[in-house]
């Protein structure tokens, strides 16, 4: 069948031009027409909640001052609205909202990724450089020696408690943990022009106070001027002022201690830094260029144990993948007979590996791989003590074991499906020529077979390079390597040692394991690349 | 002797291969039902058949085994059913419109697809992060958060994988039903995807399989146990106590696993032309 041309316009506006908004036209039956006028209304009302939500979105952006996402929710509403009210844009209808899903979910995410495997982003560096002075600032506060005692009323606003307090020379102010303190007005004065209400606010009791005392006494107020402090309370009735130690010199870039005199500069790694090297905490993100990178390199305690995983997830993904395939393809052949019985029961119950979910699978063989009480040591080797998951080769090759499990199901499925769709006239022609079993076989079906399912082959490497549940599950990457700088075991590969820097200890690196992430990417990327030129995949788009 | 040279001996690599692929889960099967709930104690096959593991599944509340089946079936369903309808839309655009910027967007797809979503976890746990200030409902720690991101992934591969089964729907049929007056949208949802049924199911039970085995993504996303996953739940309640909750994770993996093989065995004829689909041509 011959596909007709691209056209430059969508086809439907060239096909029909007159039909038009208002209502039926004369040529349309009843039907088509309510039903149409039925799914307008649904469009539009879907249209409608999507636009309410987006706006309720662009408020609550603009209120956090979160530039970025505001300019690409007001992109996207545009984007909405113009697609699906538009009559101009029909292949957009269609495509607009996975395109949306994927920018935010896939590109967004990847792109980001990129950026911060050029930081050290993680456990000590997670915010901009503005809030770790804040945050330094408030963790050294101290109570100012001859701070003046402002009288207190503790207020409370939908649960979140305020101080409204009355400065030394009489002025009221009241502010809360997020908004500092500010002139409060409409204050109802009590005994000493104490001020002890003001409207929006409810004042605590002393009960009240004494039920909530934690909450009370580790409450911190800002002054507006943040290098004025704070105001905190020891008993709920009096506030004094809390200074920080500390103050910031931005002509310096520094942080500069009062009393001791030490300055704390800014060393360009995210840390303020003292001479003797101690470093305040916490420090902030910023770009390191490609240490992330070269820190794989140069540091002994990561390159070692590094391109030893590196060289694993080659081998397990290429071995897992051959072995799998291997026993996928023989057991399709052996069962693939027509004159044998019982070949839907056989099919059925082998698929139940691949149908058990992969997560169950790996935690159900780690059982029954457990040395001391694992059935396959006590029962099927009658009480071994074989470490199955505890020596690193063991191990690996237990790793490709229950990968093998898995994995076969797939490819006896594949395979079947594949012999059955070779025409039944080519081995007949060979086996008149003469060719017996094994000989039709190796030069008719199987060339054939490797055809149909090679990208498959590929895609399934590309999946066992990031299988994690297999391994996670299994071993969780486990023997440890003694001596490595991250934590890393022999049957790690990339992916699970990505996770374990990133989310494993108490010391999580992003930044690295984002640069990490990255280099998975391009083995993937140049691996998918080479597939795709070898199976012409992208020359089949038309 | 001639039966067994025949296909006999096909029967017995055929038992050979089912013992390999069947031990585990009979071993599973048994554990369940053990008295002991213990892991050395499961070991005796059947040695005992009581119904205490399942009992004991529902009576923990630090390990709300209960909650965890529904959203894991809830997450697992929306997510299939959104990435079924996202891929068939956009599979039913490049199937049958042309125009400008088709064969990049499908370049552009193929591309994307090879930074698989798993890699970005980092940046998906930062993003719901900061997500959580302005959309609570869709940030860090929300079940639905975390369909939108599985979301994410619906156009790539599976829309391949559909637009290949929609070019095998011939253009004619579209041809007639628009010359009797029917919409694009019409068309669509009235007729072609009726007719692709069997690859929106393939898609629809990849996309379902993949969600319920997801745990990097899930683990980063979702930390309150009363919203936790299946995944995330039993490696939890299970990975550093073998030994003890042993009989326990056994009932639970048993009724985790029944929705999945039963839907395998019902749509086992559409997976084996879905996965082939893209491939076996001609």
């Amino acid at each position: 069948m011959s596909v007709p041309p691209p056209v430059a316009s969508p086809p439907e506006v060239v096909a029909n031009p007159p039909r038009r908004r208002r209502g039926p036209g004369p040529s349309r039956a009843g039907l088509t027409s309510s039903r149409s006028s039925a799914s307008l209304a649904a469009k539009l009302l879907m249209l409608a909640l999507v636009n309410a939500l987006g706006v309720y979105g662009v408020i609550v952006l603009y209120a956090n001052g979160s530039w970025t996402a505001l300019a690409a929710m007001v992109t996207g509403l545009v984007a909405i609205d113009y697609v699906y009210l538009s009559k101009r844009t029909v292949p957009a209808k269609y495509l607009l909202p996975g395109v949306l899903f994927l920018l935010v979910y896939q590109v967004y995410v990847v792109l980001y990724t990129g950026y911060a495997a050029f930081t050290n982003y993680g456990d000590g560096h997670n915010n901009s450089k503005s809030t770790a002075i804040s945050t330094i600032l408030a963790n050294t506060e101290n109570r100012v020696p001859d701070s003046a005692a402002y009288r207190l009323t503790v207020v409370d606003k939908g649960g979140t408690l305020g101080f409204l307090v009355t400065a030394p020379d009489g002025s009221a102010l009241v502010g809360t943990a997020k908004e500092p303190l500010a002139p409060a007005r409409e204050v109802t004065r009590g005994t000493g022009d104490r001020a002890v209400s003001i409207p929006g606010y409810t004042s605590l009791t002393f009960p009240q106070i004494l039920a909530r005392q934690q909450e009370v006494t580790t409450l911190r107020v800002p002054f507006e001027d943040p290098k004025a402090g704070s105001l905190r309370t020891p008993d709920g009735s009096n506030a004094f002022v809390y200074r920080s130690t500390l103050t910031y010199d931005s002509a310096g870039d520094a942080m500069v201690d009062t009393t001791k005199g030490t300055v704390y500069r800014n060393d360009g790694e995210g840390y303020f830094r003292a001479p003797d090297g101690k470093v305040l905490d916490p420090g902030w993100k910023v770009g390191v260029g490609f240490a992330n990178f070269t820190k794989i390199v140069r540091d002994d305690g990561i390159r070692g144990p590094f391109v030893g995983v590196l060289i694993w997830t080659f081998a397990f993904a290429f071995l897992s993948v051959l072995t799998t395939f291997a026993l996928g393809l023989l057991l399709a052949i052996v069962l693939n007979e027509e004159r044998m019985r019982g070949r839907r029961v056989y099919r059925s119950l082998l698929l139940l590996p691949y149908a058990v979910p992969a997560f169950m699978s790996g935690l159900i063989w780690a059982g029954m791989m457990n040395t001391d009480f694992g059935f396959i040591n006590q029962i099927l080797l009658g009480g071994a003590h074989v470490t199955w998951l505890t020596t690193p080769w063991l191990a690996r090759f237990s790793v490709l074991l229950v990968n093998l499990w898995l994995g076969f199901p797939y490819w006896f499925l594949i395979c079947t499906g594949a012999l059955q769709s070779i025409p039944g006239e080519l081995t007949e022609a060979a086996r008149v020529d003469g060719a017996g079993p094994f000989r039709v076989f190796r030069s008719i079906k199987l060339p054939l077979l490797l055809i149909a399912v090679g990208p498959l082959l590929i895609a399934s490497f590309a999946f066992n390079f990031n299988n994690f549940n297999t391994i996670y599950m299994l071993t969780g990457g486990n023997p440890k390597i003694l001596g490595a700088k991250i934590d890393v075991g022999s049957t790690d590969i990339l992916i699970t040692m990505v996770y374990k820097v990133a989310f494993g200890g108490t010391n999580r690196q992003y930044g690295f394991a984002c640069a990490v992430s990255i280099i998975i990417f391009f083995i993937v990327a140049t691996l998918s690349a080479i597939s795709f030129r070898k199976t012409r995949a992208l020359e089949e788009i038309n | 002797m001639t039966w067994f040279r025949r296909t006999g001996w096909r029967h017995l690599v055929g038992i050979l291969a089912l013992l390999f692929a069947l031990f585990p889960v009979v071993f599973v099967v048994s554990a369940s039902f053990n008295s002991s709930g213990t892991l050395i104690g499961s070991n005796h096959l059947f040695s005992s058949v009581v119904l205490d593991n399942y009992r004991g599944l529902f009576n923990d509340d630090l390990h709300p085994y209960a909650k965890w089946f529904v959203n894991t079936m809830v997450i697992a369903t929306v997510t299939a059913i959104g990435t079924v309808f996202l891929g068939a839309c956009a599979a039913y655009a490049f199937s049958r419109f042309r125009f400008r910027g088709r064969r990049g967007g499908l370049l552009s797809l193929l591309l994307v697809q090879m930074f698989p979503q798993l890699l970005a976890y980092v940046a998906i746990f930062l993003l719901l992060l900061s997500m959580k200030d302005t959309f609570p409902l869709l940030g860090l720690g929300s079940r639905l958060g975390l369909i939108m991101v599985y979301l994410g992934g619906a156009l790539g591969v599976n829309t391949y994988l559909m637009k290949g089964f929609f070019d095998t729907v011939p253009r004619e049929l579209d041809e007639a039903a628009k010359i009797d007056g029917a919409s694009h949208a019409q068309i669509f949802f009235g007729m072609i995807l009726r007719l692709v049924a069997p690859i929106l199911a393939v898609v629809g039970l990849l996309s379902f399989v993949t969600t319920l085995n997801d745990f990097v993504i899930a683990s980063v996303v979702l930390t309150d146990p009363d919203k936790q996953t299946l995944a995330v739940g039993l490696y939890q309640f299970v990975s550093q106590r073998f030994s003890e909750h042993w009989g326990v994770f056994a009932a639970g993996a048993i009724l985790g696993a029944i929705p999945v093989v039963l839907l395998f065995q019902f749509l086992q004829r559409y997976i084996v032309g879905g996965l082939t689909a893209g491939s076996v041509k001609g």
